[in-house]
């Protein structure tokens, strides 16, 4: 890691600090992936249109494969890695688990994460919020109904409160 | 230690994957105290087939599901299955393994009696010890010879697995935390030491050739560029300088095209006026039954080609060592895939290892073997260092083998009942499978790239595998007289290969539309005229039960509402004719556009190993169907697929997936089958039934955009 005011990329990523000297340009999925082992966040298309890389930016869900270093500068980056505290999942991931709610598994990162955002915003959500909450990640896989009521099963959960970040 | 078993009467009593494999210890190894590890030789697709594999293993053994690990699959060790492909892992693996454990179990409680000097069959096994019922003296399976693995297992009459539990197991996906968790599972998260990237740079079109390429402007940290023939790519220390690299050199690359395919007709429709060669499925004649026929009528139904469409685009990771090829690749064939590699790099097939890692959900032939050749030409510039490659979105929609666009030609003699008297089928297709190994060909992309030629064209398996545009082309009915008979197109406009279901989903989408269109001819309840000509119980079962579960008013065609622009569609099929059977009833609002609101499925696919896998794939394959059925093509110009992206190629999202509930009937005494494929035709069927109740129009060409509804109607 560089000192401040050295040529470079500063963000924090789960918490922790990170700055880089990778070309700003270099979006933030390469970082994650290849720079900081976080592998969990996932390549789907590179242009932001299929939800497999979303992280939180500052609290929001976020395609991270086109967005680039220097926009994410100075930012709050969450990734499905920091969405487990002490590595027990958090309410969206064990309902997920619960319900059985995958089958390949590469679009749930991005689901994930998305839908620990929607349940911080709206924590009684509707079938109908957490579609359209979803609506812009794809699962090929046809697991649409089983990640819905995972995630109404973790909104509704016992004592599922205040663990997400 | 035994050698082949005289007391094996026949390879036949074995299940086919275990009569090619028999050695017992090919299957399992208990060398791991605590731990029984399973080799087999079909991959996880994400289709949970590791999860049936540890419920049948565990269940014979006695053991703990905890302890049953399935192993990667490689060509460096276990049994070789072949491809995991046609709904076969669970009539193949698990019946093999089934039998393998079965046995084994049945070994050691030999060992077992011997050590502890007791009757064998008053021993009984809990989680891996094998014990007096009193329990005053018992033995662990690994504290006992593992030597009883090493010969060849002796047959179902020998020893049988056991009878299925009266509840159907239900266990949970054993791969499934890591995949909530983000933790590094898939082939795309490996990241070997001293490992590089690289990409490719495709053709624009099939056939085109690379003229001239500026390689001076892919920039720093490149480590490599690779231009043999018409194969383009790069390696370099970055994956996004890999990227930026090689649209870099796509920028400068000067193609040479062939001629624009003008006057070939229509490109989403087979080419009928290409060479094709004759399939001949069945051909029953039946003078009385034809004698009785009063009136003919014809229809043809289409469907465009479709991708595959991962939600992970192909990867590989390739290594060379000397003349040593070790490639890490999710393709659905480890071993057809080595021998490819080897023919293609001109090595000997031991000096390549394909090990499988899993990725994104596959649903057929898809760029994986491709992306493996792509790793290892690259890797070559690098010796001893790791190359992953993972495929643009772009290729991936575009470069990969699509499903064949189909067209299927259906004729139905009625007789004066308007009951079928005859029946007809012709499809229409390219082939169906060009993968590794198939029609004589390496099947890899980059290979023919390389090579400067173009890939042959595909084949279909044989109908004894269930065909490939002929699949399902037979009707399950009792017609007294068909004749069905498959043309596959001879034609390389567009690459073609293996996607779920096959030809099976068109076939399906054909027959049960007609069958349709015919019970309202004459004013017959959809059910009950599949019915009249319907006596296979099974087949009779699922429909019923489908229906009733639906709610299913046979007085009112189905519907139990008369709800404006609502419609309720049913069909059926038995998938290849000898696999699983699955009705599915479509509830549909036809306003602007199509919206499948709710689908209810029966399926039955024997003895249930994993309830919830199978209803799990029946409810994804219901719901690809229904995002193919609605939405999908994929769109040509000439030669050049131009839905490269999610825009051009959208697929159902969240907000439009209709609600789908599933029942299996539980068959514990009929062998399991897959259930992966068995809902694609059905589903098709049954919406655009359900839109034919609803707006009194016949569709029959997919997809059921609102532009083809529009002109039907005005037809």
């Amino acid at each position: 890691m560089a000192p401040e005011g050295s040529s470079g990329t500063a963000l924090t990523v789960n918490g922790t600090p990170v700055h880089t000297s990778v070309d700003p340009e270099t979006p933030l999925l390469y970082l994650l992936r290849n720079d900081l082992g976080l592998k969990g966040t996932r390549f789907g298309c590179g242009q932001g249109l299929c939800g497999a890389c979303v992280v939180l930016v500052d609290g929001h869900p976020t395609p991270s494969c086109d967005l680039p270093l220097w926009a994410a500068a100075g930012r709050d980056v969450v990734t499905v890695e920091g969405l487990a505290s002490e590595g027990c999942p958090n309410r969206v991931q064990r309902a997920v688990l619960d319900e059985q709610a995958g089958q390949c598994g590469y679009c749930l990162s991005g689901i994930v994460v998305a839908a620990t955002a929607l349940l911080r915003d709206t924590p009684e959500p509707t079938a109908d919020d957490v579609r359209t909450a979803l609506e812009r990640h794809l699962c090929r896989c046809g697991t649409h109904h089983r990640i819905v009521r995972a995630v109404l099963a973790a909104a509704t959960g016992p004592g599922q409160r205040h663990d997400d970040g | 230690m035994t050698t082949a078993d005289p007391a094996r009467s026949a390879a036949d009593t074995l299940p086919p994957s275990l009569a090619a494999n028999p050695r017992l210890s090919t299957w399992l190894d208990l060398s791991d105290t605590g731990h029984v590890l399973v080799r087999v030789g079909k991959v996880e697709l994400g289709q949970g087939i590791w999860t049936a594999l540890t419920q049948a293993a565990a269940e014979e053994l006695g053991v703990d599901d905890s302890r049953v690990v399935v192993q990667p699959v490689s060509t460096a060790a276990g049994p070789a299955e072949g491809l995991t492909a046609g709904s076969l892992s669970v009539a193949r693996s698990v019946a093999a393994l089934r039998q393998v454990c079965a046995e084994v179990r049945a070994l050691l409680i030999e060992v077992a009696a011997a050590r502890l000097d007791a009757d064998p069959a008053a021993l009984v096994v809990r989680d891996g010890v094998v014990g007096t019922a009193a329990g005053d003296s018992a033995v662990s399976y690994w504290d006992l010879d593992a030597d009883v693995l090493d010969r060849d297992a002796r047959g179902p009459s020998w020893v049988r697995p056991a009878p299925a539990p009266a509840d159907p197991p239900n266990p949970p996906r054993v791969d499934l935390p890591d995949k909530v968790l983000g933790r590094p599972r898939f082939l795309h998260d490996l990241h070997l030491p001293g490992q590089v990237w690289g990409r490719v740079v495709r053709p624009p079109v099939r056939a085109a050739h690379l003229s001239t390429v500026d390689t001076s402007l892919v920039g720093a940290h490149v480590i490599a560029t690779v231009r043999q023939g018409d194969f383009l790519g790069v390696v370099a220390e970055r994956e996004e300088v890999a990227i930026r690299a090689a649209a870099a050199l796509a920028d400068t690359a000067q193609w040479e095209l062939p001629p624009n395919p003008a006057g070939t007709g229509d490109p989403a429709q087979p080419r009928r006026s290409a060479p094709a060669d004759r399939i001949d499925v069945v051909n029953i004649c039946d003078a009385t039954a034809a004698v009785g026929v009063v009136t003919t009528v014809r229809a043809t139904y289409t469907r465009p080609f479709l991708a595959h469409a991962a939600i992970g685009p192909s990867c590989a990771i390739a290594r060379w060592a000397g003349s040593q090829l070790t490639v890490w690749s999710h393709s659905q064939g480890v071993y057809p895939l080595r021998a490819a590699l080897a023919v293609v790099f001109g090595v000997p097939e031991q000096d390549v290892v394909v090990h499988h890692v899993e990725a994104a959900g596959s649903y057929g032939h898809n760029g994986a073997d491709d992306a493996a050749f792509d790793a290892a030409l690259l890797a070559r510039a690098v010796p001893g260092r790791p190359v992953q490659v993972v495929w643009s979105r772009a290729d991936e929609l575009g470069s990969g083998p699509l499903g064949p666009a189909m067209a299927v030609d259906v004729e139905a003699g009625l007789d004066a009942r308007g009951h079928v008297a005859t029946w007809s089928v012709d499809v229409w297709s390219q082939g169906h499978v060009a993968r590794p190994g198939y029609g004589g060909s390496h099947g890899l992309l980059g290979a023919a790239h390389r090579d400067r030629q173009v890939l042959p064209p595909s084949v279909d398996p044989p109908l004894a595998a269930g065909g490939g545009s002929v699949r399902n082309a037979d009707p399950g009915y009792d017609f007294p007289a068909r004749r069905v008979t498959g043309h596959r197109v001879v034609d390389t406009r567009v690459r073609t290969s293996s996607l779920r279901a096959l030809g099976a989903f068109t076939n399906v989408f054909a027959i049960e539309s007609l069958m349709d269109e015919l019970s309202r001819r004459i004013g017959a309840d959809p059910l009950e005229y599949r019915l009249a000509h319907l006596s296979d119980p099974r087949a009779r079962a699922v429909l019923e039960r489908a229906a009733e579960l639906a709610g299913w008013r046979r007085e009112q065609g189905g519907r139990d509402q008369a709800a404006a622009d609502a419609g309720r569609g049913i069909a059926w099929a038995r998938y290849k004719g000898t696999s699983g059977y699955c009705a599915v009833v479509a509830d549909v609002e036809a306003v602007h556009e199509i919206r499948v609101t709710r689908l209810v499925i029966a399926a039955d696919v024997g003895r249930i190993v994993s309830l919830d896998g199978v209803v799990n794939q029946l409810e994804g394959g219901a719901i690809q169907a229904a995002s193919w059925t609605l939405l999908e093509q994929a769109r040509l110009d000439g030669h050049r697929v131009t839905s490269t992206d999610w825009e051009t190629y959208p697929i159902l999202r969240f907000r439009a997936v209709p609600d789908v509930h599933v029942e299996v009937i539980n068959r514990p005494d009929e062998p399991s089958v897959g259930a992966g494929e068995i809902a694609h035709g059905p589903t098709a069927a049954a919406i655009a039934n359900a839109v034919r109740d609803a707006l009194g129009v016949d569709v029959r060409d997919l997809p059921l955009t609102p532009e083809r509804i529009v002109a039907a109607l005005e037809t």
